[in-house]
């Protein structure tokens, strides 16, 4: 296991006597991709501006390498070594060639010997045919690759992305998220990036911290993150749309029994008899089967619902059952058509009891 | 008309004949007005940096005092720094009035909050996150600075400009500090005010052609530069 890059303890700070940001502590691992999400103004561009040293904090340390960073030389020095993308591309008025070499001009790295570095960078963001352009003409995505060419350019140990593809359109953000990627697996650069499009994070990331109230309110591999939410804000940050209250009616084995209004479910996992719980259900997981079918299928949940709505979600479908409680689940465009899902008709919606993660209601 | 026209034949002959008082009066002019501009971008750039990315108690009186001295009429700048150079004042001891040092300081003094002014409006134009970007690149905080007043650059091209338009066309201030003493500290404005005093009316309109077109010129080459580098 590699050892720890970076290390957060006890981090507070305050924006006009107000608490915007309070982290206990995290550690980040030399390589590791840790994405930061969660939904505006919950702290994270704040956690990263402290990560690079670029706010006051009330107090907390962050470690580099095992040594605190403190001010004066150790900050530069620990500047030096990390890189920041905001989610403006921040260029200067000058060519794509020297905008890309403005890290490196500001350690006082020889003209010469910058040569090479720089265009190895360009052509890894795929602007080498830039190279001579005005930073000011060339487009958005074009901005945005010249300036993740010039944070690799000073080879950073740690690069901080703070929402670098919110402002790019899709095929635009694809590309780069792509080339980020490749970037990243042949370089072994360690990236803490902002973000609240959850999907870049599972894309990109080796852990995700969801970031809650200036917090982390989760801190896990996207996995465990996606489908093991702590909380009620989690789970609906990270996609999951059937949050349901209900009370364990037996548990034994691993298996729970949640009686949900009038309905029960089965879910996997353990709790006392009585007490009263959260469950949390993907719509991914729930399959849906014309009414009155028996699906062959092990899943424990087999309930029968009426269709209350059905919008499409970009290149998917919501359904929304009702089936005592309100149910969702994403579809094929195929399966709205081969299954004739209306608004009214009747359907059998089908989960596993793993795929229901339950955790105690707070405060139960 | 006929007047004009007189005026502006004179300043034609009087410049491609190499008049040596004329050109005397034009080059203590440019001299004297240059360094005061020069002095002034000096103090009034780091004046004006200073104060657009610091932040202290009384900013804003500070920035309200900047902006009340770009609009001091010069000859109330003018008024002061002759109190100041008086023989019997707080700097009588250098015995600068009446000399052309005299009419720099008192130019410089008006210029400098002109582009003080100009540049705190620049460097706080630009994008706060900027300065974060450059201090993550690792900058210190003095390689920051050159690279914020580099970023501002055009809008600064029009402090100069500003600034040197400003000196090079006030009167009160030259003629109270200078004394407009003939081939001394005789320039083109005190003298255009003389000769106008006098009845000279060809003579003075000939001065203020010269002036104008001095003035024309230069705010063209800097206007070219800030043009041909302005972002598309």
């Amino acid at each position: 296991m590699k050892g720890v890059i970076l290390s957060v303890r006890n981090l507070k700070v305050s924006r006009g006597g107000v608490p915007v940001l309070d982290i206990p502590g995290f550690e980040i691992r030399t390589g590791e991709f840790l994405s930061l999400i969660g939904p505006n103004g919950t702290g994270k561009s704040t956690l990263l501006l402290g990560l690079a040293g670029l706010i006051r904090k009330d107090r907390g340390e962050i470690g580099f390498h095992g040594k605190p960073v403190e001010n004066g030389a150790r900050l530069l020095d620990y500047r030096r070594r990390l890189a920041m993308v905001f989610q403006e591309p921040l260029l200067f008025d000058a060519t794509v060639y020297e905008n890309v070499a403005s890290g490196l001009r500001i350690r006082g790295m020889a003209r010469s010997s910058m040569r090479p570095v720089i265009e190895e960078n360009l052509a890894l963001f795929d602007v080498a045919h830039l190279s001579s352009r005005s930073a000011r003409k060339i487009s958005g995505g074009e901005a945005q690759r010249t300036s993740l060419a010039r944070a690799f350019a000073t080879n950073p140990e740690l690069i901080l992305l703070d929402e670098p593809f919110a402002s790019l359109d899709p095929p635009t953000k694809e590309a780069i998220v792509q080339d980020l990627g490749h970037a990243m697996r042949i370089r072994g650069t360690t990236a803490v990036m902002a973000t609240h499009d959850r999907m870049d994070a599972l894309r990109l990331s080796d852990r995700i911290a969801v970031m809650d109230g200036g917090g982390i309110a989760q801190i896990g591999t996207p996995a465990e993150v996606m489908n093991q939410p702590v909380s009620e804000a989690v789970a609906a940050f990270v996609g999951v749309e059937t949050i349901l209250k209900g009370r364990v009616r037996s548990s034994a084995g691993g298996a729970l029994q949640v009686e949900v209004g009038s309905r029960e479910i089965f879910c996997a996992g353990t709790c006392e008899q009585g007490k009263e719980v959260l469950c949390f259900i993907r719509p991914e997981h729930v399959t849906i089967y014309p009414e009155g079918s028996r699906p062959d299928s092990s899943a424990r949940n087999v309930l029968s619902g009426t269709i209350r709505s059905v919008q499409p979600i970009g290149m998917l479908y919501r359904v929304s059952i009702d089936c005592g409680f309100s149910l969702n689940a994403h579809v094929t465009g195929q399966s709205v058509d081969d299954l004739g899902l209306l608004p009214g008709k009747g359907v059998t919606a089908v989960f596993k009891a793993t795929a229901v993660h339950v955790i105690r209601k707070p405060g139960a | 008309m006929e007047l004009i026209l007189e005026g502006i034949r004179k300043a034609i002959w009087l410049l491609f004949t190499f008049d040596p008082e004329v050109l005397g009066i034009t080059w203590l002019s440019l001299k004297v007005s240059g360094l005061a501009t020069f002095f002034s971008l000096f103090i009034g750039i780091s004046l004006g940096t200073v104060v657009a990315l610091a932040r202290f108690p009384g900013r804003r009186l500070v920035v309200s005092l900047i902006n009340t001295g770009m609009g001091v009429p010069p000859v109330v700048v003018g008024l002061f720094v002759t109190i100041f150079l008086w023989r019997n004042g707080p700097l009588g001891f250098f015995e600068l009035l009446y000399t052309p040092t005299a009419i720099i300081l008192a130019q410089a003094v008006i210029a400098t909050p002109i582009v003080a002014g100009i540049s705190l409006a620049s460097i706080q134009k630009l994008p706060e996150a900027l300065r974060l970007q450059i201090l993550a690149l690792g900058a210190t905080r003095i390689q920051m600075v050159r690279m914020l007043i580099r970023e501002a650059r055009l809008p600064l091209l029009a402090a100069v400009m500003a600034g040197f338009g400003g000196v090079i066309s006030e009167v009160g201030a030259s003629i109270m500090v200078g004394g407009n003493i003939k081939g001394y500290t005789r320039v083109l404005t005190t003298a255009t005010v003389m000769e106008t005093g006098k009845g000279n009316f060809d003579i003075a309109i000939a001065l203020g052609v010269i002036l104008l077109i001095f003035t024309f010129c230069i705010n063209a080459i800097l206007t070219g530069i800030q043009q041909r580098e302005r972002p598309r």
